[in-house]
């Protein structure tokens, strides 16, 4: 994927867009998502509609399942260059004194990151390919806030998930408002954005926590 | 006052280096970092050692030829200056320094501390002009009215000296904001416009072909640069390369 | 003794330039391609004449020893560039320019050149803003003129205090274009270390690669040196640590005239030194003195108290100081020329007013005009009755916008903070009038060797006004030499390419290699510093701001006998076919060591005072003008032009009279 696009620059704007596009993707999983402590009617509907519309199914889910591999793809081979581009490194580095600790291990949060979604393929979007496309399972518009709930029963798979998202948060303290910067939008309206940007990469990250708690806590009682 | 240094020393380019703890006694807070090596220097030549191999030429912060990683930070730990404008009161009695070369792929080490910025030089070459013959006939300097705040703007990223501490402080050891000062430069202002497609593309294809790493936008380039070249400038350049790739 | 052919066209002034273009012999443009042309050093004029000669289709080889081209000290020029553009309409034109520096040279200069360069200066600017230098404008989007040096108009441009810099990365961009092209073959990290003469004419040199410390050959028709000036003889300077005469020192020694080497500009707003580690001393600009009062305590028990660290400057009151510089030429003040604000200094600090530990400073106070500003600030802005620290405040953040960069500078350096305590200053050398001998055509007296910019002597005359410098290296590089050059070379198209296997080449590299050799085995007693310093030292207090007979005459003496320690106990470690800064160091301080004794034989041999250089038997004896300097423009009015001949006292004075027919010779007057 790194022969594709070929130039720093390239590289750079394919990761602010498809990061961009992900953080899209992300409020809209959040909105889906907090409906489901309000309401578990809602919340089957919209699943159910995401769950079965050909048009998600077949269309925007490819295309996120791409901008996913991509993003994290395409930050593997930039950090392999990025390393290999100083080949003695040095016996003293401060580097906390002039970049912030997020923004010099987006790698690291990636990681963590990454393996979350390993989980939640696993947990989540692979026994719901095998319901649908492959043991075509008859359809029941209401078994998703059900398995939702199950989902939250362990405290140590709630608190890892909240865990999760505290990464995410910290990834996206730098790599949302960086988007900016990296498809050249630089200007007086900038301040504005990233103080946008930031407020997002904290609120959103924490909501899914929240929700995460709630469902826990509701399950429990 | 009394320091310890712990100076890389690499006898050339094909060498290993290591790092070397040198102490050092009777050193006031007036001197300059350059004039406290310049101590160690005459001390080891007078016990028949070889000098410490360090680049600078100005000793006032204007040709960017001193390039020392003082400390983890290129140019130590104050800002907007180069080595040679740091002084030793920035340091006190007992302090050990690390001193190493910048560091970075596309900067390799000719001897201890010196390094071949060549890089840079290449990436000026790719396209850091405006194609105008010296004739005497080119048109009144007054002949074309320039914004003032475009022509300020154009000044500031000018100003680089080239030293390469965006690349040094850069985790990606990224040339991104060296090259984007020069590119926006000319991007500021009119009698850039004409080249401006081919000179981004040129430009930034020479500086990936130099090795450098990629931009992350971490500002560590922005924060140590000595002339406090703004990190607008990386943006810049990132819109006109995107401009000039979308024209081909 | 004999006679100079400077080969300044007939006709009148302002037609001599254009007539000589359009009547020298030219090179067409395919045989351009076959002949090449070594530029040594890359600042302002060897940039820009490299720049240009490649785009006319010559073959160009620069060298210089920084690791790129860009770092050549042009770079460092802070205030600006003259130019007679008349963009402010208030009167000036080429004839001024060429007035202003004719008088400012203490008319010691070439009429026909300076008049050249007043001509060209326009061209310079429109060049530079076409290459994309980024000159400092006014809010209407044309360009920004200030006043500079006392002169009556605005013709300075400037790019904030960077103005070299900026004008030196417009050079070096022209220069990569041409490297990208192939027509420059840029060797950096080089230095020249001998110049090859074939049948009397410059036809190659040898060069040292500073990394791998191999001895190179290269060949070309024509050298052109542009090496810079030679003020690091002094050791503490404004100069950068590498500046050196090495270049134009083998050129001379190879048959080049050296001239008026005793002509240095000793600038009076420099940092002072703070001790003996000192390396390096930086300048402020000049500007200052537009709003800086110079002043030291009147009672000499209060000097000794401030240099005791018992009193502080702000504690003296208006009547306990001395503004020395008001006091003596009320006219002018704080703002005569460099040099006579240098001496004035001096004579302070010598008589033990200096307010430094090492007793060598004096104050620049900016109290008066932040009070002034202040005042003037708090009416436009409306306020009534302002108090005392409203009006500082409001005038500090005046004095910040004017000279902020320059301040934090200070404040770096010394560690004090100028708004709140005076500066201390003191004056430091600074630029090199005199340089190699050329012609109208910049020619040295080797055929095909030029020199350039301030490695020359041409423009300046006895002292250089303040802006001047940038707009003679830019004439020199990108107007004058390219087609002055064309001239000479002419009668070389059939020459083909020079080969350098041959016994001059053998020669010159065999002299290299023994020095170098001879360098490497001194006995190892003192560092090369050691002997720069000690030089440096003879310099400046017996050659220095202002000098005499018997100083001289110790200069000459103390030098010799220093250079001959120095070639038995200089101490170089390392090797000689590696990186070796200590060996370059060495190569330079020797050349440095033959250098100031002529400069001291230079200076001994005008007994004149004029410009840059003040000899104490020569003053005026009466009137107001008593102790001021004397001109003697009936025994001194020639250029003074040396050739080598074996130990440097020996060297032979040959003169070029100085003939004025435009202007009327007067005497500079600042009372």
């Amino acid at each position: 994927m790194g022969g594709l696009i070929k130039s720093s620059i390239a590289r750079k704007v394919a990761m602010a867009l498809s990061g961009l596009f992900l953080v899209f993707f992300l409020l809209q999983h959040f909105t889906i998502n907090f409906t489901s402590i309000f309401s578990a009617d809602v919340f089957n509907e919209l699943s159910h509609f995401m769950g079965t519309n050909p048009v998600v199914q077949f269309a925007l889910q490819p295309v996120l399942i791409f901008g996913v591999i991509f993003h994290f793809v395409m930050g593997f081979v930039l950090e392999l260059k990025n390393r290999n581009a100083r080949a003695v490194k040095y016996a003293k580095y401060s580097g906390g004194a002039n970049a912030s600790w997020v923004s010099r291990n987006m790698i690291y949060s990636g990681l963590v990151i990454l393996a979350f979604l390993g989980l939640h393929f696993y947990d989540f979007w692979v026994p719901e390919i095998v319901h649908k496309y492959i043991e075509f399972a008859p359809e029941d518009p209401t078994r998703y806030y059900p398995e939702l709930l199950h989902k939250f029963v362990s405290p140590v798979r709630t608190g890892l998930y909240a865990l999760s998202f505290v990464f995410l948060a910290l990834h996206l303290w730098h790599g949302f408002a960086s988007s900016f910067q990296s498809v050249g939008f630089n200007n007086k309206y900038s301040v504005g954005a990233t103080k946008f940007a930031k407020a997002f990469s904290i609120v959103i990250p924490l909501g899914f926590i929240i929700i995460a708690l709630v469902l826990h806590l509701n399950h429990n009682h | 006052m009394n320091l310890t240094l712990k100076i890389w020393r690499q006898k050339d380019a094909k060498s290993q280096g290591k790092i070397v703890d040198y102490p050092i006694s009777g050193i006031e807070d007036d001197m300059s970092f350059l004039e406290m090596l310049d101590v160690l220097n005459e001390e080891l030549i007078n016990k028949g050692e070889e000098p410490v191999v360090f680049d600078h030429d100005c000793r006032e912060g204007i040709c960017g030829t001193c390039s020392l990683q003082i400390n983890g930070q290129p140019h130590g730990p104050d800002r907007l200056i180069t080595v040679c404008q740091l002084h030793m009161r920035s340091f006190k009695d007992g302090d050990t320094i690390f001193i190493e070369p910048f560091r970075a792929k596309a900067f390799p080490v000719i001897k201890d501390l010196m390094i071949d910025r060549s890089a840079f030089d290449r990436i000026q070459q790719a396209g850091g002009y405006i194609s105008v013959n010296t004739s005497g006939n080119t048109v009144d300097a007054n002949a074309i009215p320039i914004e003032k705040e475009k022509a300020d703007d154009a000044f500031a990223a000018a100003t680089c000296i080239g030293c390469g501490a965006c690349v040094a402080a850069c985790k990606n050891a990224s040339a991104m904001l060296f090259t984007s000062a020069k590119v926006s430069q000319f991007a500021l202002l009119p009698q850039g416009q004409v080249e401006a497609t081919n000179r981004v593309l040129a430009m930034v294809n020479q500086m990936d072909e130099e090795g450098f790493g990629n931009c992350t936008n971490t500002g560590a380039c922005e924060i140590e640069c000595p002339k406090g070249i703004s990190l607008e400038n990386i943006a810049r350049m990132n819109r006109e390369y995107l401009k000039a790739s979308l024209k081909g | 003794m004999s006679i100079l052919d400077s080969k300044i066209p007939e006709g009148p002034l302002a037609d001599k330039w254009t007539k000589h273009k359009d009547t020298i012999n030219l090179v067409n443009p395919a045989n351009k391609r076959n002949i090449d042309i070594i530029v040594v050093g890359t600042g302002l004029a060897g940039g820009s004449a490299a720049a240009t000669l490649a785009e006319l289709g010559y073959n160009v080889k620069t060298f210089c020893y920084q690791d790129s081209p860009r770092r050549a000290h042009s770079i460092a020029a802070q205030g600006g560039i003259n130019a007679a553009k008349n963009y402010q309409g208030d009167g000036d034109s080429v004839y001024r320019l060429f007035y202003d520096t004719v008088k400012g040279g203490d008319y010691r200069s070439r009429e026909a050149n300076v008049h050249r360069l007043a001509e060209v200066s326009t061209n310079i600017i429109d060049q530079c803003v076409a290459q994309g230098v980024p000159f400092a404008r006014e809010y209407g989007g044309l360009l920004d003129n200030r006043s500079f040096g006392g002169v009556l108009v605005s013709r300075t441009f400037y790019a904030k205090g960077q103005t070299g810099q900026q004008l030196l990365l417009g050079a070096y961009s022209a220069m990569n274009r041409q490297i990208k092209r192939g027509k420059i073959k840029s060797h950096t990290r080089h230095e020249m270390l001998d110049i090859v003469k074939i049948d009397g004419k410059a036809r190659g040199i040898i060069a040292r690669d500073l990394i791998t410390g191999e001895i190179e050959r290269h060949s070309a028709h024509a050298v052109v040196i542009a090496s810079g000036g030679y003020g690091n003889l002094f050791y503490l300077s404004t100069y950068a640590m590498g500046s050196n005469v090495t270049a134009t020192w083998k050129a001379h020694r190879r048959g080049a005239h050296f001239a008026n080497p005793c002509y240095t500009q000793i600038h009076p707003t420099c940092i002072p030194v703070s001790g003996d580690h000192q390396s390096k001393l930086t300048l402020m600009s000049e500007s200052l003195r537009n709003d800086g009062r110079i002043w030291v305590p009147k009672r000499k028990e209060d000097a000794e108290a401030i240099r005791a660290g018992k009193l502080k400057p702000t504690q003296l009151s208006e009547e306990e100081r001395d503004y020395y510089l008001e006091r003596r030429y009320p006219a002018f003040g704080n703002l005569v020329p460099r040099d006579v604000a240098s001496r004035a200094a001096k004579e302070r600090c010598d008589a033990g007013f200096g307010v430094n530990k090492t007793g060598e400073a004096v104050y620049l106070d900016f109290a008066s005009a932040i009070q002034r500003y202040g005042q003037e600030k708090a009416y436009t802005s409306g306020v009534d009755n302002p108090t005392k620290e409203e009006i500082t405040k409001l005038g500090a953040e005046v004095v910040e916008a004017k000279y902020g960069n320059l301040f934090q500078m200070y404040e770096k350096i010394v560690d004090e903070n100028p708004y709140r305590t005076p500066m201390m200053i003191y004056p430091a050398v600074h630029y090199a009038m005199g340089g190699l001998w050329v012609d109208y055509n910049l020619q040295t007296t080797i055929p095909g060797c030029y020199a350039a910019g301030e490695a020359n002597f041409s423009d300046h005359g006895a002292n250089r006004l303040g802006a001047s410098a940038l707009m003679q290296g830019l004439a020199d590089g990108y107007f004058v030499l390219p087609y002055t050059i064309g001239d000479y070379l002419s009668h070389d198209i059939r020459t083909g390419k020079i080969p350098t296997d041959t016994p001059e080449f053998d020669e010159a590299e065999k002299d290299v290699k023994d020095r170098i050799e001879k360098l490497m085995g001194g006995s190892g007693e003192h560092s090369v510093d050691y002997y720069h310093k000690k030089l440096g030292k003879i310099m400046w207090n017996k050659c220095g701001m202002s000098r005499n007979e018997k100083d001289l005459k110790e200069a000459i003496e103390e030098i010799a006998a220093l250079r001959e320690d120095f070639w038995k106990n200089v101490k170089v470690p390392g090797e000689a076919n590696s990186m070796n800064p200590e060996l370059e160091k060495a190569g330079r301080v020797a050349d440095f060591l033959e250098l100031g004794e002529l400069f001291a034989k230079d200076a001994l041999n005008r007994n004149e005072s004029c410009g840059g250089h003040f000899r104490e038997e020569s003053v005026e004896q009466s009137g107001e003008q008593k102790g001021e300097a004397l001109r003697d423009d009936k025994n001194f009015k020639y250029v003074a032009a040396w050739e080598y001949k074996g130990e440097p006292k020996d060297a032979q004075l040959h003169k070029e009279d100085l003939v004025f027919e435009n202007i009327e010779l007067k005497t500079r007057s600042y009372k």
